[in-house]
Order: structure tokens, then C-alpha cells, then sequence
């Protein structure tokens, strides 16, 4: 059954705060191969006017679908998680997530479509310090592929 | 946060240096770890080809991490990048064979915009495939 397209709109309620920690910066650049000393070492993310060191761009991922796995796993909309692959992803960045940052993330259902037999969800991700401040906003497409037919 | 690189140097149709980057299974074990996306096609090679897969596929955001380093390397500051996005059009295979798959990462200036910022697309391919399309960033040059 396609999914409702009554969800469009819809607002979750704000997560748990993430404490970003310069050690969860370090291990996720390590694990995306970057060595760049602005995701290690303070004096050289304060070097190009950062207080402390940066995430990569897509660190927000990290917040963001756990944020997602709200409407993912929300049994009224009944996504089949077992068909769903990654579709598009885009971050647009207020400001660089830094080391120190608590934050929060809201989830808004942006769109939600059918195409070819594919359901096709389109969320955003509002991603603010705990004082309200945006930083950054991630936008995903899931596809949950049509079911083969036997 | 604002780039090495002056806006007044850059062209449409400048090029960043390219680079190929190695993903094997145990970068794949490691991102996982990372993101905390355990998503069995990532590491499973039965489950992978019970789903239809030819094998365990790489994590999608991995690629985009990886191809972003790019930028991120000619920017000299990832904090210059304001907006990023792509979209998925094919899977990166990673097999067990001691070599895993290669990322070849080229990306080119495709727009000077206003306020001294830059739109850059990305060019990711895997053996011979393109694995992204619609990979753009928006940098903000000095």
C-alpha cells in the first residue's frame, strides 16, 4: 500500500540532545579517511577562526538519522525498512558542527510521493544547539522499492 | 570558515585536484562503527545477495564523505562548505578479494555565485561507473 501522503508536514517532536565530543569527531574523520588536523587538534581548527575542531560536512548524518529513524520506524506511516535504500542526501550548513555543541534535532516530513512502484519519502532534519541556534539542515530521500511482484 | 582558495582565482571550469581513494571491507566495519548505521547490506555478503545485491555495497554516506574530501583538501577549511548534496544512482561493491573497490573523485568550479561563493560538482566513479549524480557543493571562498 503506498504511504500516506496525510504525513506530509508532519512535525516530531525535538530529540534528545547529541554532545558533539572532539573524540566522536576524531574516530568519524578516521573512519571517512580523513586525516586533517582541523577534525584533531584545537589550535589548528582556532587557526582558520573555529573555537574548537570542526565535523566533516557530513558529520551531520550521525544526528540526523537517528533523528529520521522517527518516521522510518513509525508504525502509521509503515515504511517497509527491509526495501529501503538511500536516495539523495544534502546538507545545508549554518555554520560548521563543532566540538562542544549540544544539539537537538526536529524532523518534518517534506514529501512523500510514488514513482514507478517506489515510495518515495523526503524528510528534513532541523539540527539547532539546545539556545535554539539553526546549525544545520539535512535533507533526505528514502526509496523504499516496489515490492517484486510473484 | 572561509577557504584558502580567493574567489577571484577561481573560474568556472576550474579544476580540483582529483584523487582515488580505496574503500575495503574494513572501512566499511569502521563506518559503521562511526555513524552508527549497522545496516546488514554493509557487512553481511549472504544477507547482501539474499536482497538481490552482488555484494556487500559500501554506505552511500561514506561515498559522499569520502568524495567531499576533495573539496574539503582544496577549500584548506571544511567549514567553508555551506551546502552539499548528491544523489545515489549506483551501488559501490565491495568485495572480499584483499583490494575492495576505488573511488575516483575528480570535481570541477560549475557556477561563481554571489557573495564570493562557489558551486563545485563532483564527479565520483567505481569501476568505471558513475556511483553519484547531482554532487554539488557550495563553498565560500576568500
Amino acid at each position: 500500500m503506498p504511504l500516506d501522503p496525510a504525513f506530509i508536514g508532519r512535525r516530531y517532536a525535538p530529540s534528545r540532545v547529541y554532545e558533539v565530543g572532539r573524540e566522536k569527531i576524531r574516530e568519524f574523520a578516521s573512519a571517512i579517511g580523513d586525516e586533517s588536523e582541523v577534525y584533531r587538534d584545537p589550535a589548528a581548527a582556532q587557526a582558520l577562526g573555529h573555537p574548537d575542531v570542526i565535523a566533516p560536512p557530513t558529520f551531520a548524518i550521525v544526528i540526523s538519522s537517528e533523528v529520521g529513524r522517527q518516521v522510518v520506524f513509525d508504525p502509521e506511516l509503515g515504511l517497509d525498512y527491509g526495501r529501503v535504500v538511500h536516495g539523495e542526501q544534502r546538507f545545508v550548513h549554518h555554520r560548521p558542527i563543532r566540538a562542544g555543541d549540544r544539539l537537538c534535532g526536529v524532523l518534518v516530513v517534506e514529501n512523500i510521493r510514488a514513482a514507478a512502484g517506489n515510495d518515495i519519502l523526503t524528510t528534513r532534519v532541523d539540527v539547532s544547539t539546545e539556545d535554539g541556534e539553526l546549525v544545520t539542515t539535512a535533507y533526505s530521500t528514502l526509496v523504499a522499492r516496489a515490492a517484486e511482484r510473484s | 570558515m572561509t577557504a584558502a582558495v580567493r574567489y577571484d582565482d577561481v573560474e568556472v571550469g576550474t579544476e580540483l585536484p582529483t584523487a582515488s581513494l580505496p574503500i575495503a571491507r574494513v572501512d566499511l566495519v569502521r563506518y559503521a562503527g562511526a555513524s552508527g548505521d549497522f545496516n546488514t547490506i554493509h557487512w553481511n555478503q549472504r544477507f547482501a545477495e539474499s536482497v538481490g545485491l552482488p555484494n556487500v555495497i559500501a554506505h552511500g554516506m561514506l561515498t559522499m564523505a569520502a568524495a567531499a574530501r576533495v573539496i574539503t583538501d582544496w577549500a584548506g577549511d571544511p567549514g567553508a562548505v555551506v551546502e552539499y548534496g548528491v544523489r545515489f544512482t549506483r551501488p559501490v561493491v565491495v568485495p572480499d578479494d584483499g583490494t575492495g573497490a576505488t573511488l575516483q573523485v575528480s570535481a570541477a568550479v560549475g557556477a561563481k555565485l554571489p557573495e564570493r561563493r562557489v558551486r563545485v560538482d563532483v564527479t565520483v566513479t567505481s569501476a568505471g561507473d558513475k556511483v553519484l549524480s547531482m554532487a554539488r557543493a557550495v563553498v565560500q571562498l576568500g
